[in-house]
């Protein structure tokens, strides 16, 4: 499966169960809670499956069918679990009620994905704006809490309080997994596209730790807007991220060569997923300019698409770009929206018109992306001392290995 | 679970007396509605429900330092408009909240009932 090896998937079957526990936790967990209702038991019942298969595999073998063994065991612990509640709570055994918990005989590869009902459920306007796309991060994409709390821009601890909140609260006010239709399900879609978006997100740079490009999980997130898309004829922000995902993950072979982060512009544009390309241009052209989150996404893919379009980085309309990350800004007033609208100025009208837009920008809000730009910037206007100073920011403040890597060595050549 | 749903303010109806008897008509007819779709509803029993008298008309008790007080109004001005209650039992909270749809355009507060041992 891979060539790559590290500690914690030293063996093969260590190597098997981290794949299985990257490709199919939201979907099992998604189908316990289907099943059981208990979101809290569900999660629990599904580590400890894990937690035991790590225990037993090694030493016995992994079983033939891996992901319905976590199943079965997860399954099997839920409903002993709820047994031991009801017989504590004085009621009835739940032993002859919920005979569809049990299904010995159903084959996992034929059962429904649930992932995206456990997502609109993590949606649900009874659960706090900020903890709803938190929730869905953590439990269905397995986003670490960590890359969380750095995608919103607050504490660690912080967000795993936020999340147990939630998920506490799910259970206590019996909000359940269904499937909302009509004016309900539009309601939550900004919310669903904006967990799907960050979830990418989270796949394609994900801070700390030598592995730039997490390309599973992100395409994980990009098969799941396409099943919602195919759910939500004509939505136009679902629209807008399928197009959007299509286009940037369409870049992921070229992005990384040998460990090492590669620009847009250095990328060997036939290392991209030509066919993925055109899919995404196509659904491109089919947006029609519009408002509120369905508008953000659709300038995105704008920008996405020039760069698609382009046959070589020297042939990007960066005017165009220029002006959809404009519209972009005026739309959501972004710093890191400014950031980029910058780069494409710089790219347009000079590196001096692109330092200028950066005056009003400020460290707190946008992290060490703000000295490296300002390091590329200043290197191509002439000054030099200017970039060596950003550029000593940027590394101090990057803490993912790969392009930390990246930094110094732009640093270096810069000359003394 | 059981779910406790306070009629907690007034939202976009007006006052009971301020209403003409046409209109305390049709909002009688909406609580019917909400007791029909009850009814109806598989898993869904209503279990009690009562209207509330008025703000001025409520006691309030408080213990401080162990000493207990006796003050007229409600225990605070939020709660001033408090109309009434329901205790429904439900198979989860979409279920409930589809059902209070029917009710007049109150401001509700929906909570679970906890199940104590």
């Amino acid at each position: 499966m891979t060539s790559r090896s590290d500690r914690s998937s030293s063996s093969p079957e260590g190597a098997l169960l981290a794949q299985v526990h990257r490709a199919e936790w939201g979907r099992l967990l998604a189908l316990l809670v289907a099943r059981t209702r208990r979101l809290d038991r569900a999660e629990d019942a599904l580590s400890e499956a894990f937690a035991r298969a790590a225990e037993r595999w090694p030493t016995e073998g992994a079983p033939d069918d891996p992901v319905a063994w976590l199943y079965r065991t997860a399954q099997r612990q839920v409903i002993g679990w709820l047994r031991s509640e009801a017989v504590a709570a004085r009621k009835a055994p739940l032993l002859a009620v919920r005979a569809d918990w049990v299904m010995p005989e159903d084959r996992l590869d034929q059962l429904p994905d649930e992932r995206l009902h456990l997502i609109l459920l993590c949606c649900h306007p009874a659960l706090s704006a900020p903890s709803q796309c938190a929730l869905a991060l953590r439990l269905v994409l397995r986003t670490p809490t960590e890359a969380i709390a750095r995608l919103f821009l607050v504490e660690r601890t912080a967000m795993a309080a936020r999340i147990t909140r939630a998920k506490k609260k799910i259970v206590a006010a019996g909000i359940p997994l269904s499937a909302p239709v009509g004016e309900e399900l539009r309601a939550r879609l900004d919310e669903v596209c904006r967990t799907l978006y960050l979830g990418f997100t989270a796949g394609y740079a994900p801070g700390p730790g030598p592995l730039l490009l997490r390309a599973d999980v992100a395409g994980e997130a990009v098969r799941l807007a396409e099943i919602l898309r195919g759910l939500t004829s004509g939505a136009p922000q679902v629209d807008a991220l399928s197009a959007l995902l299509l286009l940037q993950h369409s870049r992921r072979d070229a992005r990384v060569v040998d460990g090492r982060l590669v620009l847009l512009a250095d990328q060997d544009r036939q290392r991209w997923h030509h066919d993925e390309v055109r899919r995404g241009l196509a659904l491109a052209a089919t947006l029609r300019p519009t408002r509120g989150h369905a508008e953000a996404l659709r300038l995105q893919v704008l920008v996405a698409a020039e760069h698609a379009k382009a046959p070589a980085a020297a042939a990007t309309d960066w005017a165009a770009i220029a002006r959809a990350y404009a519209a972009l800004e005026a739309l959501t007033g972004s710093p890191v929206v400014r950031l980029n609208r910058a780069v494409a100025v710089a790219e347009a009208e000079g590196a001096a018109a692109g330092l200028e837009l950066l005056d009003a920008l400020e460290e707190s809000s946008l992290g060490h992306r703000l000295h490296v730009v300002r390091a590329e910037l200043a290197r191509r206007a002439g000054d030099l001392a200017g970039a060596r100073l950003a550029y000593r920011a940027a590394i101090a403040g990057c803490t993912n290995e790969v392009e930390r890597l990246h930094l110094s060595e732009r640093f270096a050549s810069v000359g003394a | 679970m059981k779910y406790f749903v306070l009629l907690a303010g007034y939202g976009e109806t007006k006052p009971w007396d301020e209403l003409t008897p046409e209109e305390q008509g049709a909002e009688m007819a909406k609580h019917g509605a909400f007791a029909e779709g009850c009814e109806r509803e598989e898993g869904v029993d209503l279990l009690g429900g009562e209207a509330l008298g008025e703000g001025s008309t409520a006691t309030t008790l408080r213990t401080r330092g162990g000493e207990l007080t006796i003050t007229d109004g409600p225990f605070a001005e939020v709660a001033e408009h408090l109309g009434g209650y329901y205790l429904v039992e439900a198979p989860d909270l979409d279920t409930v909240i589809a059902l209070c749809r029917r009710l007049p355009a109150y401001d509700i507060e929906i909570r679970p009932v906890l199940e104590l041992p």
